[in-house]
């Protein structure tokens, strides 16, 4: 009796273990999370600790990003993208607003930056209320969700040259920029998000995506200090359809493309004037194609 | 309790002498590599594919004033014959292979030719373009693979993307601006093949043994055949897919 029983123990015993190893990249368990407590975060010269960030994180995130860091938060159902983009999946690992090339993991201060200044047109709020040392704690915590910064380092931050005087023949250059690389396709050519691509975008997702429209008042998701519009087309925003265009934009020709984005928005700026007097037409779509 | 130790003894020792004489024969066998040829075909009628609309882009459909561009799910040559299915060893123990090929990827009259390019783990492609019109080239991996999904924009006259992919998986790729646009990095590990318009192929530099041929097709899915290949010899493995 007491063989048999051993038999079937042992056999049980490999089928457990063989199923527990096969999904080993599926979903995510709180087991799971529970072991990655120790998850720090550097900002700085502060430090933050993913288990200082419990508490925080149940009372003002799990409603949308929910208890896994999934996205899938009680109140995410209701958000309807493309008006309201749905929370990301951060077990996915995988952020639009960052300082590192495409392709890669966001810093840590990047992460800090984005809870503090919120996304622009979507339900993420600012959340400056938080000391930084509670932002910190929630970069922390908002990295214990992947296993990729256990396996990962972060991207290397991209150069971005001292911002160049802003001049007449600049602005004139990044109309040329915004021609070559042809950011109207989605865009549009006066930067309404009206280009001929606009309507079929999808995320990562397959959810529907708007593009960005620079003449509406609104901000740009990642920032909008001339270095955050540089870095933008210049990391892309991963998991949406903007790509990088580092490879196709030198960082002078950048902040000539930076100055003529200017000219669309609707804030009022030196850029704005400048493009009025040298009465600048919106490119076109139809002209022969600049080559690099 | 002795006799359990025996046993593991036994088996431990077993597995052991199985793994040298692995590698033995396979450093012994190099030199005398064959290789995996055959057919794929679909079964029946090919499903219809719907044409493409790229009036949203000028430059696209002028691209194709003289044809219709279609939809590639399946794409049937000669007595039916089955494009773009990757062939690989599914059991394949060996190294990743150190093959120098770089295989290209392009994008040519806002299509991707070709439409499903098959790689090695680890091996560097290349993404080209030859068009006049931006594209953004979008691989959607998943990222708990080890595979990191990326997104570059290759305006006209663009330098080529160099990359290479750290995990086995079948990868979409996507542009964004031509939503039409749509194909596959097939990551596998060790020796591939892809089919050609007849649906033929060949595994080359195979090193004598028993493997797992399988045959992956991006909509009808995967088949499997044993073969075993003697060496310097060819092994056929023949597949016929049913249209899903």
């Amino acid at each position: 009796m007491r063989t048999r029983l051993q038999k079937w123990s042992l056999l049980l015993g490999a089928t457990a273990v063989l199923a527990l190893s096969l999904p080993s990249w599926a979903q995510l368990t709180k087991n799971d999370l529970e072991t990655r407590m120790g998850v720090e975060s550097h900002v700085g010269n502060i430090t933050g600790h993913a288990k200082d960030a419990k508490a925080d994180y149940r009372r003002y995130c799990v409603g949308c990003h929910g208890d896994l860091g999934d996205g899938n938060g009680e109140v995410a159902t209701w958000l309807d993208p493309p008006l309201y983009p749905k929370p990301r999946d951060f077990q996915l690992g995988i952020f639009k607003c960052r300082s590192t090339p495409t392709g890669t993991l966001p810093t840590d201060q990047d992460l800090f930056d984005t809870i503090a200044r919120g996304l622009d047109r979507s339900s993420m709020p600012q959340w400056s209320t938080f000391t930084k040392q509670q932002r910190a704690d929630l970069v922390a915590w908002v990295k214990h969700f992947s296993p990729r910064w256990t396996n990962e380092k972060p991207g290397t931050p991209i150069q971005i040259p001292p911002e160049p005087e802003v001049t007449a023949e600049r602005i004139k250059a990044g109309r040329d920029v915004f021609a070559r690389v042809q950011c109207w396709k989605c865009h549009g050519v006066q930067g309404q998000a009206n280009g001929p691509s606009a309507p079929t975008l999808q995320d990562d997702l397959g959810r529907p995506i708007a593009p960005f429209n620079f003449t509406d008042g609104t901000r740009p998701k990642c920032g909008d200090t001339d270095q955050d519009i540089y870095r933008i087309f210049m990391t892309g925003l991963d998991g949406t359809p903007m790509p990088s265009f580092a490879d196709n934009i030198k960082p002078d020709e950048a902040w000539d493309l930076v100055f003529y984005l200017r000219t669309f928005m609707a804030q009022k700026s030196k850029e704005k004037e400048m493009a009025k007097q040298l009465a600048l037409k919106p490119v076109d779509p139809n002209a022969p194609v600049a080559q690099q | 309790m002795r006799n359990r130790y025996n046993f593991a003894v036994v088996l431990s020792l077993i597995v052991l002498v199985c793994c040298a004489a692995l590698i033995l024969s396979q450093n012994v066998n190099a030199a005398g590599e064959g290789k995996i040829t055959g057919t794929v075909k679909l079964d029946g009628a090919a499903p219809h594919m719907k044409g493409i609309d790229m009036s949203k882009d000028p430059y696209c459909s002028k691209a194709h004033a003289n044809d219709t561009p279609h939809l590639e799910t399946y794409v049937t040559g000669a007595n039916g014959g089955l494009e773009n299915v990757v062939l690989y060893i599914s059991d394949w123990s060996g190294s990743a292979q150190t093959s120098t090929v770089v295989p290209v990827f392009d994008q040519k009259n806002c299509m991707y030719t070709p439409h499903v390019l098959a790689m090695d783990v680890g091996q560097t492609f290349k993404v080209t373009t030859s068009d006049q019109t931006a594209h953004n080239i979008h691989p959607n991996p998943n990222p708990m693979t080890g595979n990191i999904p990326w997104n570059q924009s290759q305006p006209p006259g663009a330098p080529p993307v160099e990359k290479s992919w750290k995990a086995t998986e079948f990868i979409e790729v996507k542009c964004n601006i031509h939503p039409w646009m749509h194909g596959w990095f097939a990551v596998v590990k060790g020796p591939y093949a892809t089919t050609d318009a007849n649906g033929s192929y060949t595994i080359n530099n195979v090193p004598p043994g028993s493997y797992t041929v399988t045959a992956w097709q991006e909509a009808a899915g995967t088949m499997t055949q044993k073969v075993t290949v003697a060496a310097g010899a060819a092994a056929t493995a023949d597949f016929t897919f049913k249209a899903k």
